[in-house]
């Protein structure tokens, strides 16, 4: 799987697209493959705060739960409710299908995210 | 990482190099290093609904009693009355604790009148033999073997499971009705057991195969290439979860255990109070005596968004703790967030409302009756 370079990564297998202030969170394709079937994902309200490394929703295959972590501080600005109805998207389309956007309080909070090649050599070392 | 070998502590089924060879996610099963899923559990769960799916549930075991007091054996161990079955058949029924509890849930095979097959879980597999043994051990004319580790077990369940089955025997499967058995040659092994037994409220077989790694894989390819024309799935321990939560089968653990007793586990049905003395008949007695259980099993519906999880609080509509959630998860074919609960009496009527406790949150969910599916019947 092609993790793309211009994404930011966290530990957890969440990533997300800068752009200037603007951020675009979504799980990465390690994280779905291991989750399974996606049927749920509870999502977070538009316009409330979501802190760095804090639960800000989850996502439920058939078999377990998983919280979602934002990888930055700031207030969410939209939610992609085509995953309400269709949550396996994540599924086909982990880097596709973003989970929420927002508006990103500090910038510095990317500073110690991981580039695509940190997070695949992080994946890498979990499996074994 | 499917590549990687199994930890050293975990047990391993002659399949496990298979399992990993076919890409299947591997977790550790009350100690065994068994497949969730392949190519993706609801792929697996609807494949078994609709079409055929095979299972390794090799992680099964198996306890043999046999001698002239074998019947007798079997009837103070465990709560149906095996003096009903014919040979060739079995039943459902369990191994209890003297206060009415659940040692295990166990099927009773019938091979004669002085030979008994019971098979058992995994997980309490060590704990099962030495209760037989400790119970039944020193009985005269009773000898018990556990023959655990000689067979490899497979499931393969599902509508088309008997078309499956009829290209790799000589016997007449149609003659094997449900929750009996027979013997024959199975992909050229002479005297192989076919039971039409399952834990998936399908149709289907489960076969017993010498546990040695050659044949094992060999029988469970010549299972996949038969069933290629009818769209057959290896399926994990996840499909085998879901599918027996939406027929409402218990699992140890979870419906019954230690601390439920057979009428709050709804499986009084089972247990033949009246066959003669048994260990756990006494309490049971007691608690018909007494008016019958105070919480019982029940299956729930979330009528709100959100799945309700094993352990999840049940609570009352005005907020109170009134049990737990035994088992709950989506149910792939039903397309609804099911569980099962014991809950205190007064709630198990269909069409209560009550709530499940979801990450701190009441979500709404009402009681409806189980099994949750039943599988349609057979057109003549």
């Amino acid at each position: 799987m092609d993790y793309p370079a211009a994404y930011k990564y966290t530990k957890e297998h969440e990533w997300i697209e800068l752009n200037g202030k603007w951020g675009k969170v979504g799980i990465t394709d390690y994280a779905q493959n291991s989750l399974g079937d996606i049927v749920f994902v509870d999502l977070p309200k538009v316009g409330s705060s979501v802190e760095k490394g804090k639960v800000f929703g989850s996502v439920e295959s058939v078999k377990a739960v998983s919280d979602l972590y934002s990888p930055v501080s700031g207030k969410v600005t939209a939610v992609n409710d085509d995953l309400t109805a269709s949550p396996e998207k994540i599924n086909t389309d982990a880097h596709g299908a973003w989970i929420m956007k927002v508006e990103v309080s500090d910038s510095a909070d990317a500073n110690d995210l991981l580039s695509k090649d940190a997070y695949e050599t992080y994946i890498k070392e979990e499996t074994h | 990482m499917s590549t990687t070998a199994a930890p050293a502590a975990l047990r391993k089924t002659a399949l496990n190099a298979t399992h990993r060879r076919l890409g299947a996610k591997m977790v550790d099963f009350g100690g065994w290093d068994m497949p969730v899923e392949y190519s993706g559990l609801i792929a697996e769960h609807m494949a078994v609904r609709t079409g055929v799916g095979v299972f390794d549930v090799s992680h099964m075991g198996d306890i043999q009693l046999r001698g002239p007091n074998s019947l007798a054996a079997v009837q103070h161990i465990s709560m149906n009355d095996a003096s009903k079955l014919k040979e060739g058949q079995a039943h459902y029924s369990a191994l209890l604790y003297p206060n009415g509890t659940f040692v295990d849930d166990v099927i009773v095979h019938k091979f004669s009148d002085n030979d008994y097959l019971l098979v058992i879980n995994a997980g309490t597999r060590e704990k099962d033999v030495n209760w037989v043994r400790q119970n039944v051990g020193r009985m005269q004319g009773v000898h018990v073997s556990d023959y655990s580790d000689l067979y490899t077990q497979l499931a393969i369940q599902g509508p088309r499971a008997v078309d499956v089955l009829r290209k790799l025997t000589d016997r007449d499967l149609d003659g094997i009705r449900n929750y009996w058995f027979t013997w024959g040659t199975v992909c050229g092994l002479h005297n192989t057991l076919i039971a039409r037994t399952g834990y998936t409220g399908e149709d289907g077989f489960e076969i017993y195969v010498p546990s040695d790694v050659p044949t094992s894989e060999r029988v469970w390819n010549e299972v996949l290439e038969a069933g290629k024309e009818f769209g057959i799935l290896p399926s994990g321990l996840g499909a085998r979860n879901t599918l027996r939560l939406e027929s409402s089968m218990a699992l140890y653990g979870h419906e019954i255990s230690d601390e439920i007793n057979v009428f709050e586990a709804g499986l009084d049905r089972y247990a033949k109070l009246d066959k003669g003395d048994f260990i756990g008949r006494d309490a049971l007695e007691a608690v018909r005596a007494g008016g019958g259980p105070k919480r019982k099993l029940a299956g729930l519906e979330m009528t709100e968004r959100g799945i309700a999880r094993d352990g999840y609080a049940v609570l009352s509509p005005d907020g109170k703790k009134i049990g737990a959630v035994a088992s709950g998860s989506p149910s792939p074919f039903l397309k609804k967030n099911i569980a099962l609960a014991h809950l205190p009496i007064e709630f198990i009527a269909p069409a209560t409302e009550i709530a499940v406790e979801i990450r701190s949150q009441p979500v709404k969910a009402v009681v409806v009756p189980t099994p949750f599916y039943k599988r349609p019947k057979k057109q003549a």
